[in-house]
């Protein structure tokens, strides 16, 4: 076993069907922009979201969320919305 | 489906499970709202689960076949960090064999062997399906409304056992969003070893299992808690953190589990190991003062949905299943009367008051004020590695006098704390905390 496991690494472990819907949405992208500490960019366990300078825009993969909510509540702005994905969609844990 | 039913559940967890069981054993008409793929499907834990309030629900379950035990725990140890170096206490006893105390279990299996409990008992289950909103008629929740096509279902009370984030529990308002020093965040992985390597670093034999909880330098100066349990043929590590150290530090959750897997003590244990899962999962951190109203007219709230977690203890499935079974005793109650009040369903607040739950959550509620005082870097950082600093002096030998060693050692932890007046602040206020 590799003692640094990158994110992907990890990620590849986990069982996902991915909604089509976006259950992630940036409420309000200007925010983002002159957001001085951009929390989600390290909080996030499974790197959902990242800062994209030469677009100057936060990218955010959805398709790979643990559905956690940290991102959420460490938002400074309150400024993700945050839904529960649909139906039976997102992760399905094998062991948990 | 526009069908009414006694009771809707939200959420096929520990606390749903437990309480639609025990609704549909009094032979009331209950849905079982699930939108994972199946039960637990979205659910993480560390892996503990205890005996007693499992059988409370499901008597004997042990006696099982498949019934969802990895190792029954005959070992808790507790490890405090230094940066290369720990320092230990902990309790094995024979005695918790007979009866088991507690065991080692996984969320996938045995959320789905509690759902399907209930099940068979004839609650309807309905997976795979979201619930999107509550429904209202004036101030009473009726029902909840769902992702399916016509997919508006009604009952007399609603269950929201619909976890830590709790859309359905926030858009009650009965609490707001949860604070960041309310939560933490775990990061877990599950790291599959052959049993008998796992027997033999663990000193166990057969289905005897052990727990280790970590704290100190593993955490990077954040407060917070590892674990290292032991399943059948697999070890579960994690570390959780609170989100209000994680933001003030800027360490990626991954990050910190690949250092705490560097630390030589536990490099050693799971080394060799295959990473077959990774996870994470907030677990409700705010203790009593952040346990809302359990009840209202038409609803009640349950397990992480309420923030019904003993961190101290490491508890939280267990406080979620008899939240479960003692809401569905008040509701049982309400059906009978046929009303299903704010008043009625008070029941559930009264009995969980009543009940270990509240009274352990009551015990320890100056925890959380304490650590908010003081600089998390102290508790799980400074004083941890003052305590091995310590320990080493005793234990090395070198010529210089025991009385002498002693002095230092002394001087070490009390320099950590800042001196002798802060020190014994400190233990005054710690002991006040968990004795509230």
């Amino acid at each position: 076993m590799s003692p640094k496991m990158t994110i992907t690494d990890r990620l590849f472990t986990i069982r996902y069907k991915s909604d089509d819907a976006p259950h992630l949405k940036i409420k309000d992208e200007w925010l983002c922009a002159n957001c001085e500490t951009q929390n989600c960019t390290y909080i996030c366990p499974a790197n959902v979201y990242e800062w994209n300078s030469a677009q100057f825009k936060l990218n955010v993969s959805h398709e790979n969320c643990l559905e956690c909510g940290t991102c959420r509540i460490a938002c400074l702005h309150s400024n993700i919305e945050w839904k529960y994905t649909l139906g039976g969609r997102g992760i399905a844990y094998r062991y948990g | 489906m526009t069908e009414t039913f006694d009771a809707i559940i939200v959420g096929a967890g520990p606390a749903g499970g437990a309480a639609a069981l025990k609704l549909t054993q009094a032979g009331l008409k209950v849905v079982l709202l699930e939108r994972g793929e199946f039960p637990g499907a979205k659910n993480v834990f560390g892996g503990v689960l205890y005996r007693k309030q499992i059988e409370d629900l499901v008597p004997e379950f042990w006696k099982e076949k498949g019934a969802p035990i990895e190792r029954s725990i005959i070992e808790q140890r507790i490890w405090m960090m230094g940066k290369e170096s720990c320092t230990t206490i902990g309790h094995r006893n024979e005695a918790f064999k007979e009866p088991m105390n507690c065991f080692t279990g996984l969320r996938v299996k045995f959320d789905q062997w509690l759902a399907g409990k209930a099940v068979e008992a004839g609650a309807l289950p309905v997976y795979e399906t979201t619930a999107l909103e509550l429904i209202w008629k004036g101030d009473r929740v009726v029902g909840v409304r769902t992702d399916r096509e016509d997919g508006d279902l009604y009952a007399n009370v609603v269950v929201i056992a619909d976890g830590i984030n709790s859309l359905l529990g926030k858009s009650l308002g009965v609490h707001t969003e949860w604070k960041p020093d309310e939560v933490s965040l775990v990061v877990k992985e599950m790291i599959a070893l052959p049993r008998e390597k796992i027997e033999d670093r663990f000193n166990l034999e057969g289905d005897e299992g052990a727990t280790v909880e970590f704290m100190g330098e593993t955490s990077l100066g954040m407060a917070g808690m590892g674990f290292l349990y032991t399943n059948k043929d697999s070890l579960s590590l994690g570390i959780g953190v609170m989100v209000n150290d994680l933001i003030r530090k800027g360490i990626k959750p991954y990050e910190l589990l690949n250092s705490v897997k560097q630390h030589p003590t536990i490099r050693k244990l799971i080394q060799g190991g295959e990473v077959k899962e990774y996870a994470a999962h907030m677990i409700p951190e705010g203790g009593y003062h952040s346990v809302p109203a359990l009840s209202g007219n038409g609803w009640c709230i349950a397990g992480d949905a309420a923030q019904l977690v003993n961190f101290v203890h490491r508890e939280g499935t267990n406080l979620a299943m008899k939240s479960g079974e003692l809401a569905a005793a008040a509701i049982i109650e309400a059906k009978k009367r046929g009303d299903f009040s704010a008043e009625t369903l008070g029941e559930y607040d009264r009995r969980m008051k009543e009940s270990f739950v509240m009274k352990d959550l009551k015990k320890y509620k100056g925890m959380h004020h304490l650590m908010k005082k003081y600089d998390s870097s102290l508790l799980f950082d400074k004083l941890p590695q003052a305590v091995n600093a310590a320990a080493y002096t005793m234990y090395s030998v070198d010529g210089i006098p025991k009385a002498e060693k002693q002095k230092q050692a002394v001087r070490m932890i009390i320099d950590a704390a800042g001196g002798t007046l802060n020190l014994l602040k400190l233990g005054h206020k710690g002991w006040r905390s968990i004795n509230g």
